[in-house]
């Protein structure tokens, strides 16, 4: 359960981008955020995701509130939470190769003995060969990093999922096959999900709610 | 009736494609090799000279000072008689090693104060760089002397003096490459799968300012010798005795009035030499790393 309450959250002092804002997801639930671009959905994602500390509002995660965000938070919760991004190109680190930005959330987390098993049941959910997962980030296409980064998200097994614009910059057949992989994941483990994005279509067969931005101030 | 003749037809337009051309690329590849040669050969003769060639350095042959430069001797002797061109050699080991220690010194205490002060960010930033603004506003030499005065002559004063005064800038490239990095997506990616600080700055940031950090300490390496060279001239370097460029050209200012050219230009020529062909393997690697900037030489 995440429940954002009367967010402001910005950038600089003074000019917040998020005014006022209060969303809900439900346990198990999807929710789809819509708005058009440059609104501050992302922003909201971030701060949802403890990346981005809002400067004023209620974050609350499972009833309990949230006090700290980014390294400050605790580990277990940070990683409650999955994040894909819009821009894989950005969202991977340019050194390290495919397999190794999969696992880094493990390695980080001190389960890296765990490494060649999730990977190994990973890469078929998430479509990615064998002979991919040895190149890096340059060497592949935006459609097959952007699934290496939808494997990552999910290799810790989070119980939120926030997919900022995931599907934006893919063409129609991986974006198909990348909200098929969170569909199955959400169906084994329950998880919940927060689409942020701006096509209406998508979204609203995707999720079980889809809520427009100006309706959440 | 009159026929107009035809118009000439147009000559076909071609592209011109901006490039630097054959004659400035060549030029280029002529300065890498040229430097390129010239370092090894320095290296080369300040490893296997002093053990390979069984000469003392500090045989004084009274009977000989001031000699020109002969084939016996071909950078000539000094005011008391000992072979130049032995003394340059051990000078210029002297001084590049003071100079690379000082340079990697440098590097790796500016690499840390910035990369602490980009990766933390807040009041830790703040007050690391306010120690830097305070570095810079004194002198370098000033500053360099004062460090050198607490210490008895030597070799180790003088790296910490140069090493102490120079990792300012170092600090300052790390830590706006890192503050650059930080904002990235990838950085939240990490945060996000439970990285720690530590982590982050290990395994994200540090990697990726690595290659500006090497190149910084490269182009630090000259600037250390002329460093270590000013204040061995000033007297406050290397004890006298020390062969090293600073202090030859220091004990030869006497004799160069006097007419006798040889003691200073040629430990002139082994301070110059080196230093402009490291500066230039190390434009041409800046080159490569950041096409669209000119490298140049910070002395």
């Amino acid at each position: 359960m995440l429940e954002l309450r009367s967010i402001t959250a910005g950038y600089t002092r003074n000019a917040p981008v998020v005014r006022d804002v209060s969303l809900t997801v439900a346990p198990g639930e999807s929710v789809g955020l819509l708005g058009p671009s440059g609104c501050g959905k992302s922003t909201l994602a971030r701060v949802a995701a403890l990346l981005h500390r809002p400067d004023s509002g209620t974050l609350l995660l499972d009833g309990e509130p949230v006090r700290h965000w980014r390294h400050r938070a605790p580990r277990d919760r940070r990683t409650a939470f999955g994040v894909v991004f819009q821009q894989a190109r950005l969202s991977a680190d340019p050194r390290l190769p495919l397999t190794d930005l999969i696992a880094e959330p493990l390695r980080a987390t001190g389960r890296g003995r765990e490494v060649p098993d999730r990977i190994a049941q990973l890469a078929p959910v998430v479509g990615l060969t064998p002979d991919l997962l040895t190149r890096r980030p340059h060497e592949v296409s935006d459609g097959q990093l952007q699934r290496a980064c939808l494997a990552r998200a999910l290799v810790l097994r989070p119980r939120l999922l926030v997919c900022d614009e995931m599907t934006a910059m893919l063409d129609a057949s991986t974006a198909a096959a990348l909200v098929a992989a969170v569909e199955d994941y959400r169906a084994a483990t329950g998880a919940a999900l927060l689409a942020v994005g701006h096509d209406r279509t998508l979204l609203e067969r995707w999720c079980d709610r889809t809520v427009h931005w100006e309706s959440l101030s | 009736m009159t026929c107009d003749a035809p118009a000439p037809a147009a000559a076909p337009e071609t592209t011109q494609w901006r490039s630097y051309g054959p004659k400035r690329r060549s030029t280029r590849a002529l300065r890498v090799r040229t430097s390129a040669a010239l370092v090894a050969a320095t290296v080369l003769a300040v490893l296997l000279v002093p053990p390979l060639v069984q000469l003392d350095q500090q045989a004084v042959d009274l009977a000989a000072k001031l000699r020109p430069p002969s084939f016996q001797h071909p950078f000539g002797t000094d005011d008391v008689g000992r072979d130049l061109l032995l003394r340059c050699v051990y000078g210029l080991r002297v001084s590049l090693l003071v100079g690379v220690a000082a340079a990697l010194t440098a590097t790796v205490v500016g690499t840390a104060v910035g990369a602490a002060a980009g990766a933390l960010g807040g009041w830790a930033d703040r007050a690391l760089m306010r120690v830097v603004d305070t570095f810079s506003s004194v002198p370098h030499l000033l500053l360099g002397i004062f460090i050198v005065a607490m210490f008895r002559p030597g070799v180790w004063p003088v790296v910490i003096s140069v090493a102490l005064t120079h990792w300012l800038s170092t600090a300052r490239i790390v830590r706006a490459e890192v503050l650059s990095l930080r904002s990235r997506p990838y950085i939240d990616a990490a945060v996000s799968g439970g990285a720690s600080r530590w982590r982050v700055a290990v395994r994200h940031l540090l990697p990726a300012v690595l290659p500006q950090a090497a190149l910084a300490a490269v182009l630090m390496v000259p600037h250390a010798m002329w460093h270590e060279s000013a204040l061995s001239f000033l007297g406050l370097g290397l004890p006298t005795h020390t062969a090293s460029l600073g202090t030859l050209i220091q004990t030869a200012r006497g004799s160069l009035l006097a007419g006798q050219w040889w003691p200073t230009l040629f430990p002139g020529l082994f301070l110059i030499v080196p230093t402009l062909a490291i500066a230039g393997l190390a434009g041409a690697w800046r080159e490569r790393i950041h096409p669209r900037h000119r490298s140049e030489l910070m002395l």
